[in-house]
């Protein structure tokens, strides 16, 4: 991993919940985008026979990962076929040099950027620029991030953390634009000054939606036009991407793109759908002369070898585990402190930087479910929550853990109460009595229980447990 | 892919029930409503004594190992075809979903399966196996649903408590804003990371007042401590009630509602 995510960002998530449930901002911004994004989900879904479609879309990547192997191999051949250059990286860092190097051998100064979470994952951006060469975001969600200095929030809406008056007050601030409640005149503003960069830049980076292995094909879809600026006006394109995002065939577009485009937000379909084969062909006007595919990494195949944990990898991106997630809608991107946050990054985060470091996610979800219901491509993420959850405190003597970092959150204090809840529990004679002494002391029950009753009382048990009913009553009928 | 479709069994004379601890130890009314809502349809109820846990608090804190060893002796309780009823979608979703899982590969495999495919929500038993119709002896009153998110996604029965309280005539069900959204209580996740859970329940419980009642019955008691435990600790005037509980005491004629 580079740089992109400092280490303690990540450890130090309950602080950053906790003054982020604290900031009205926040809450309000995140409530409000995250309701308007599942309502535009649920209309685009309207007529739809969705848990078909999710099926399909489910299979559809399932086929793709089980010949992962065989369809990078032959993407790559599709693609040199075609003349896009083909590059492996088994890190970040190693797809960072590598867009580097080629970036020095056109003599490149300046790049132009499509939106690429993989390139956030990889820190892309300040790796180029302490090697000499300037990285412009064209996304206007990315762009607003990058002009505050900050990260993305979300991973399809990267400033969804900041509303109208914190934008137009930033928009001012760095790039001269007046103020303005205006969305149009300020989405203007910034389509103009970044139309002057996309005529100068000598690079551009995007990431991709779908790899497609039989045609060798990079799929991309985006709203504003910028990806295909970004991929068409500069003389060299650079596509990079996660290992994971090929799939088999052409045909597998158009149902992924159907759920995915619905999914993120609500669109049936965006308003360009950018299918990439290749550079400027001879007696073709336009196009860039160069095009690249950076294959990362960065932790996939590690993820690939465990037959549960391989689901992760079905992901394509869409965002809706986290519009859904009722405490990413609390406490927002940032609190993850991880390039990816909410439900996906808590199942891929722990593999990309080890339970080491993202030792608090896995915990910090009510298993509600709603990310599993509403993933396009069936991830069961809760599954694979509780899976982090036994590997972050080593709790199966039967099952090996395998992710790094694992057995970082076991504690001798939990797990010595949870050895007191088997001896308890496990033990019908010791229960009852449990069941006994609860209800025979009830009124000696602990009226403070940690962070519980900070927010609520503490029930008290019963006078008689359901147990002692149950007896009596049977004694009763026995004797009648 | 797709959940596997439920496939009700034929109205049966006995069932066992499974109380969970939490409503054993401290919510034994809304248990015992089931099991006099279940013996009014004309089923005998069979209560093991030697039930404890489900073991889902180890299991959803990673602690496989001990959750096991509290299931293990329990997997014998249920000898026979008899369906298994419980009280909770929660714990009804542990054994349902998760015993399978936590015991694959393992010399209880077997058994666990068995175990899961005889078990029943409760509220979904007394629907769609015995057909339940309910009179309403009640005065009037407005009250919520909350169905938790394990009786929801787990057990699927996201329909059935609206269902059943549709059939009481005297009682008018109000819809709360994001009904499906979770309450914040998780197990563990609630003391694990308190403040996240807390900012939950706030929001639920003032959804709950804002669409006008001031009871809300639900499906487990996990969710009802936490939401009434929340309005309790805020002096909010939000009561809630297991929905057995209320069920049984609107349907038992005059006088004869108290369990």
């Amino acid at each position: 991993m580079s740089g992109g995510i400092q280490p303690d960002q990540v450890r130090h998530f309950q602080p950053r919940a906790q003054a982020a449930l604290k900031s009205s901002q926040i809450r309000n911004n995140f409530r409000s985008a995250m309701d308007g994004l599942m309502a535009k989900r649920q209309a685009a879904f309207e007529g739809w026979d969705l848990e078909a479609l999710r099926d399909l879309g489910a299979s559809i990547r399932l086929r793709a990962l089980s010949r992962l192997p065989e369809l990078l191999e032959t993407l790559e051949a599709n693609c040199v076929r075609q003349g896009i250059q083909v590059h492996w990286a088994e890190t970040g860092d190693e797809a960072c040099r590598i867009i580097r190097d080629l970036c020095r051998a056109r003599g490149a100064r300046r790049v132009i950027k499509g939106k690429s979470m993989v390139s956030e994952e990889m820190d892309l951006n300040h790796f180029l620029e302490t090697e000499g060469i300037e990285a412009l975001e064209s996304d206007l969600g990315e762009y607003i991030v990058q002009l505050a200095e900050e990260t993305p929030s979300h991973i399809i809406m990267p400033a969804i953390h900041k509303n109208t008056d914190e934008i137009s007050e930033l928009m001012h601030r760095t790039t001269g634009t007046d103020r303005s409640r205006d969305v149009a005149y300020l989405t203007a503003s910034a389509r103009q000054q970044l139309r002057d960069k996309f005529r100068s830049a000598d690079v551009g980076i995007s990431g991709v939606n779908f790899a497609v292995a039989e045609t060798g094909t990079l799929c991309l879809v985006e709203n504003e036009g910028n990806g295909r600026m970004t991929t068409t006006v500069p003389p060299c394109h650079i596509a990079v991407t996660g290992i994971e995002k090929v799939i088999e065939h052409l045909e597998d577009v158009a149902p992924l793109l159907s759920l995915l485009t619905r999914s993120a937000t609500g669109q049936h379909i965006t308003t360009y759908v950018n299918m990439i084969s290749g550079p400027r062909k001879q007696a073709e006007l336009d196009g860039p002369e160069e095009v690249h595919l950076v294959l990362v990494d960065g932790g996939r195949s590690a993820i690939y070898q465990d037959q549960e944990l391989l689901d992760t990898l079905r992901c394509i991106r869409c965002g809706a585990c986290m519009n859904h997630c009722p405490v990413y809608t609390r406490v927002g991107g940032h609190a993850y402190g991880t390039t990816y946050p909410g439900p996906i990054g808590k199942i891929l985060m722990p593999h990309l930087m080890g339970l080491e470091q993202t030792r608090d996610l896995p915990s910090a979800s009510s298993l509600c479910g709603a990310c599993g219901e509403v993933c396009p491509v069936r991830i069961p993420i809760p599954k694979l929550l509780q899976r982090l959850r036994k590997e972050s405190v080593d709790g199966d003597r039967m099952r090996a853990s395998v992710v790094e970092g694992h057995g970082v959150k076991r504690r001798w204090q939990e797990a010595l109460a949870w050895n007191g809840f088997r001896w308890l529990a496990g033990h019908p004679g010791r229960y009852r009595l449990l069941g006994w002494l609860m209800s025979r002391f009830r009124a000696l029950v602990p009226q403070r229980v940690g962070g519980w009753s900070r927010y609520r009382t503490v029930p008290r048990p019963a006078p008689q447990t359901l147990h002692q009913l149950m007896r009596d009553r049977n004694r009763r009928q026995t004797h009648e | 892919m797709t959940d596997t479709v439920k496939l009700y069994p034929a109205k049966p004379h006995k069932v066992y029930f499974f109380a969970t601890c939490l409503v054993d130890l401290f919510y034994p009314e809304a248990g015992m409503a089931g099991i006099q809502l279940l013996e009014r349809e004309g089923i005998e109820v069979l209560f093991p004594q030697d039930q404890t846990c489900c073991g889902q608090p180890a299991y959803s804190s990673g602690f496989n190992d001990q959750a096991r060893d509290v299931i293990i002796p329990q997997l014998e309780l249920f000898p026979g075809d008899c369906p298994i009823v419980v009280p909770a979608g929660s714990c009804g979703g542990m054994i349902r979903k998760h015993y399978p899982e936590l015991f694959a590969g393992t010399p209880w495999e077997d058994q666990a399966r068995s175990l899961a495919a005889r078990t029943w929500e409760l509220t979904d038993f007394l629907l769609n196996v015995c057909h339940i119709r309910l009179e309403d002896a009640g005065e009037p009153v407005r009250v919520a649903m909350h169905t938790s998110c394990s009786a929801r996604r787990e057990m699927g029965v996201a329909e059935v408590g609206p269902k059943l309280l549709g059939q009481l005539e005297q009682v008018e069900v109000v819809e709360q804003a994001r009904a499906a959204e979770c309450c914040g209580f998780g197990g563990a996740f609630s003391v694990k990371h308190p403040e996240i859970s807390a900012a939950m329940v706030a929001d639920k419980a003032e959804a709950l007042e804002a669409a006008g009642a001031e009871t809300f019955v639900t499906t487990d008691c996990g969710c009802m401590m936490n939401i009434a435990g929340y309005a309790e600790k805020n002096r909010r005037p939000l009561r809630g009630q297991h929905i057995l509980s209320f069920l049984w005491q609107r349907s038992q004629p005059a006088g004869e509602g108290e369990a």
